[in-house]
């Protein structure tokens, strides 16, 4: 049963609770869209997705760098909070954050300081709970493609999920959801064009 | 002047390659080295942290902190806050993101979630440091671990689980093969070292706890640690190592002028 859907706008943020059991379903609608999330308990928001927890345990599973079908992710006291149930794409980063104005300075020039970024559509977002920039810590980047090479180099490479394609997860405990469809066009994380999303919650 | 929101993909393209390229230029740190001892009179303050414990401790801009592991214990973990807005603190996707590079030794910074850097590497011997796994939690060791230590410190300086976010295990080399899988390099060599000389007011945290992938799920000797005065000269390395370093310095240096 679809209890909600959808069409999240280009460089728009999005936030949904879930109750567990009930899954949410991210459709990358025209190909090469970064979405970033993040994960909080919605019965205490100080337990929240932690990405080295979800890629320790991976990890010593013998599982890669990256998240995919399967991939438990975790919270800071380690319990499950979701798991990747359904995948087209097969490769979401955990490893290298949301753009913000102010890493924009940093990695594309001062010039960039007043261009859109995920950070400000967390904050948008985190406000509307009670939730602040404290709040704010490593988050998935559904579609984004960044390689850790074996010399160490990290990039944002060209995206690979196709046009429709759509990753889905299970809660595994009352989540609060929050999205960023990622406004950046200063890498190739959405195409140099950032698209619409569609959001499907159902149970 | 360019309209940054109304290029076309081939122009954003070509930005993005020409910062690549300028990143892959730069990719090599100095040679790892040992390092000269510390002049006794110019120490500050030292101690050693037994295994299995932590400290918390204020380092102030321009102070920095030479941490040492004569044993060879596999891990130490780091966060670390600016003192004066303890909302902004280590950032480990912004860290290896903006500097394109997972390998954290010599002349690379460590950047706040504010386009600042907090720290810099000014020394190092090579042993490895890792942002992408971190420390231990307890699903290695159940007491002590590096996360519940990070905490503890962090509740000395009135902070809570809040505020400690993905963190540093130092001494720790964790490398990726053409698979995707993560390779734990085991424990350094006995004597390995860091120092790290604060480039803001810091909360400091250090907890004698192994990383994560660590197979020796306890410390296994002391860590050692001496602050001293170390203010950046005309020449400094980490100041200018990167473009990315010299712009988040700009953001930085704003702080205090």
């Amino acid at each position: 049963m679809i209890i909600s859907d959808t069409h999240v706008p280009a460089r728009a943020p999005f936030s949904a609770t879930l109750k567990a059991g009930q899954t949410i379903r991210i459709i990358d609608l025209e190909s090469q869209q970064a979405v970033d999330a993040l994960f909080y308990n919605a019965a205490d928001t100080t337990e929240r997705y932690s990405a080295q927890d979800t890629l320790a345990a991976q990890a010593l599973a013998g599982g890669p760098y990256y998240l995919q079908t399967g991939s438990v992710l975790l919270s800071n006291e380690g319990r499950a909070m979701a798991t990747i149930i359904a995948d087209t794409c097969g490769f979401h980063d955990t490893n290298a954050g949301a753009c913000s104005c102010e890493s924009n300075t940093v990695r594309f020039g001062h010039e960039t300081r007043f261009m859109h970024s995920c950070r400000e559509n967390f904050l948008v977002e985190l406000g509307k709970y009670g939730l602040a920039k404290r709040d704010l810590v490593s988050n998935v980047n559904f579609f984004m493609n960044v390689p850790i090479r074996p010399n160490g180099e990290l990039t944002v490479d060209d995206g690979v999920s196709e046009p429709g394609g759509y990753v889905e997860l299970r809660a595994e405990m009352d989540l609060l959801v929050l999205i960023s469809n990622c406004p950046q066009v200063n890498n190739p994380c959405n195409g140099f064009n950032p698209t619409p999303i569609r959001i499907i919650i159902s149970q | 002047m360019l309209d940054l929101n109304n290029l076309t993909p081939d122009q954003y393209r070509a930005r993005y390659a020409a910062l690549q390229d300028a990143a892959r230029a730069r990719a090599a740190s100095p040679a790892a080295a040992a390092m000269a001892p510390l002049d006794p009179a110019a120490i500050l303050k030292s101690g050693s942290i037994p295994p299995g414990a932590y400290i918390n401790l204020r380092l102030p801009r321009w102070h920095a902190i030479r941490i040492t592991n004569p044993a060879g214990t596999p891990g130490a973990a780091l966060f670390i806050w600016n003192a004066d807005e303890p909302s902004e603190r280590f950032n480990a996707g912004d860290t290896v993101k903006l500097q394109w590079t997972t390998n954290l030794t010599t002349g690379r910074v460590l950047f706040s979630d504010m386009g600042r850097v907090l720290a810099a590497i000014t020394a190092d011997t090579g042993a490895g440091h890792d942002a992408i796994i971190g420390p231990s939690t307890p699903a290695q060791s159940p007491f002590p671990n590096g996360r519940d230590n990070l905490r503890l410190a962090a509740a000395k300086f009135g902070l809570s689980r809040r505020d400690v976010g993905p963190a540093i295990s130092l001494f720790t080399r964790i490398q990726t093969d053409e698979a995707g899988r993560f390779h734990h390099q085991g424990a350094p060599a006995p004597g390995a070292a860091v120092e790290l000389r604060a480039e803001q007011n810091l909360l400091l945290a250090l907890s004698n706890t192994p990383g994560a992938l660590s197979k020796v799920a306890n410390a296994t000797g002391p860590l050692d640690y001496a602050i001293i005065h170390a203010p950046p000269g005309e020449d400094d390395l980490c100041r200018r190592f990167t473009e990315e370093a010299m712009r988040g310095y700009d953001n930085t240096d704003a702080l205090f002028a």
